[in-house]
């Protein structure tokens, strides 16, 4: 990955800063530049969404996506925030056969990957268990 | 609008084949349908052709152009359309609306992918690109890891087992014995698949439809000349498509394709018919999972009930509503950006009643149902006899 593509997600990445729409309320988490719900109408802002959520549906990776291969197996989930946004997450620090639908998670920050011996490091953020 | 036609249909064999290029199997499959339309390639006004990713498969964009060239048939106007594993779906689509507007007459939908040039993970990591790269496959999701989301959820949520997703492989295994173009053609039990590795829980490696090479190809024409070429024209009745956000994450369901359910809701208006009017259906099972979610969101069974009618046996070849009996992505093969296409082709030879030991007897209405990445793009189209 070209570096500008991974830093321009820094903050997305690493502190979970979505938007929200002043016209809805609606909090939206990735970021989005038009709000879904209003389009033109909407007044989009920077919104830092707090951490806590609960697991809708996962799964237990044993043919890991490309750079993975050392997690594996890993379980991935998507995680239903507080705030209202959904995402897709790894849930680290448990044992494969712990998670379910409905767990408590917190949104962690953790290293992802690398681009190789030399390259960057990647951060973003995984889920686990409360 | 005029009304549009299918008056050819052609198809490569499909499978792991090293020895046949790109270039080949697309003009292989072009020339069957146009024999099988008996038409002259002079007549032909233009092509779409449905790929999804050449660029990462064979390291080569701008295959219209070579599609074009290698079926003789410069300088009509040829145009690539790509929707990930809709490519296909799309193209079809794209070449009715074209029929129909009245700007050409006879025109190709053709559908390829040549996958087995790369290694294993480099065709998984190339389909990986139609899920969200920067939200999805950036935390680790794989494509079939976005499946088993949906699998999870719809077990938890319906009580959906892995039983009822092994007999969608069984019964799609067995349809593809049938079918000479086919990838696989084994049968496999309940239990095969249930001790198959496990790719991504509770999917397993018998759950998941297998990387293809292949081309499909039919042949469009406006409905009042169709009878010039062809004694047996099929009717295309009704076309939709849809879309939905790229991420699974961003949807208020992980147990059904709104966008399977937009683009039906609007083949069936188009075409005039209510689910209860299908004969049989080619549907997207790309996993068994998609197979299930697939018949409830056509209207084919309640939902949450697609398991059930799979394991009841409603879903086979001489049953309520037989559903891929061309043994579908599972059995006959999944060349994505061909999938669509083949699955037309599938349709129209059960309705001209050239399907042999796969035959549906009677049939007179199908449907086909094709999707994008995780549901991000559906589109569907109902077929019926000219007669």
């Amino acid at each position: 990955m070209a570096v500008p593509r991974f830093w321009r997600e820094i903050p997305n990445r690493y502190n979970l800063v979505g938007a929200r729409c002043g016209n809805c309320n609606k909090v939206l988490f990735p970021p989005r530049y038009i709000c879904p719900y209003c389009r033109r109408m909407g007044k989009l802002e920077p919104y830092r969404l707090k951490r806590r959520g609960k697991v809708l549906t996962y799964t237990v990776v044993h043919a890991a996506a490309n750079g993975f291969e050392d997690q594996a197996p890993y379980v991935l989930a998507i995680v239903e925030l507080e705030d209202g946004p959904r995402l897709t997450a790894q849930v680290t620090d448990c044992n494969t056969d712990e998670i379910k639908i409905g767990d408590k998670v917190e949104i962690v920050f953790r290293r992802m990957g690398e681009e190789g011996q030399d390259g960057v490091i990647y951060y973003g953020f995984k889920a686990r268990r409360v | 609008m005029r009304d549009v036609a299918v008056i050819g249909v052609g198809l490569t064999k499909f499978g792991e084949l090293w020895d046949v290029s790109f270039r080949q199997l697309m003009a292989e499959a072009g020339a069957r349908a146009i024999e099988d339309a008996g038409i002259d390639g002079k007549q032909i006004d233009a092509m779409y052709v449905g790929n999804m990713s050449s660029g990462q498969f064979i390291r080569q964009e701008h295959i219209s152009s070579i599609v074009a060239d290698h079926a003789g048939l410069v300088p009509i106007p040829s145009t690539r359309v790509e929707g990930a594993c809709a490519s296909g779906g799309l193209a079809l689509r794209q070449a009715v609306i074209a029929v129909a507007s009245g700007i050409h007459d006879i025109v190709v939908a053709g559908g390829i992918e040549k996958m087995t040039d790369v290694l294993t993970g480099q065709a998984t990591g190339a389909l990986a690109t139609a899920a969200d790269q920067e939200w999805e496959v950036f935390v680790g999701a794989t494509f079939p890891g976005l499946y088993a989301l949906m699998a999870r959820r719809h077990m938890y949520e319906f009580g959906t087992t892995e039983e009822q997703m092994a007999m969608v492989a069984v019964k799609n295994h067995h349809n593809a014995c049938f079918n000479t173009c086919a990838q696989y053609k084994t049968e496999i039990t309940v239990e095969d698949v249930l001790k198959s590795p496990p790719v991504t829980s509770p999917i397993k490696l018998l759950d998941c439809s297998p990387i293809t090479d292949g081309a499909a190809c039919v042949i469009l024409a406006p409905a009042e000349k169709a009878r010039k070429f062809t004694d047996t024209p099929i009717m295309v009745a009704g076309t939709g498509q849809a879309s939905d956000t790229i991420s699974l994450h961003g949807r208020s369901s992980f147990t059904s394709l709104r966008a399977t359910i937009e683009a039906a809701r609007t083949a069936y208006k188009r075409a005039g018919v209510k689910p209860d009017d299908i004969d049989l259906v080619e549907v997207h099972d790309c996993f068994t999972i998609a197979e299930i979610m697939a018949i409830e969101d056509l209207g084919f069974c309640r939902k949450g009930e697609g398991g059930k009618v799979t394991e009841q046996g409603e879903t086979a070849i001489g049953g309520r509503i037989p559903v891929n009996t061309s043994g579908g992505l599972k059995g006959k093969g999944h060349p994505v950006g061909a999938t669509g296409i083949a699955q037309a082709v599938e349709i129209v030879q059960q309705l001209r009643g050239e399907a042999g030991k796969r035959q549906s007897d009677g049939a007179e209405v199908g449907l086909t149902h094709n999707v994008g990445g995780s549901g991000g793009t559906a589109v569907v189209h109902v077929l019926r006899r000219g007669d």
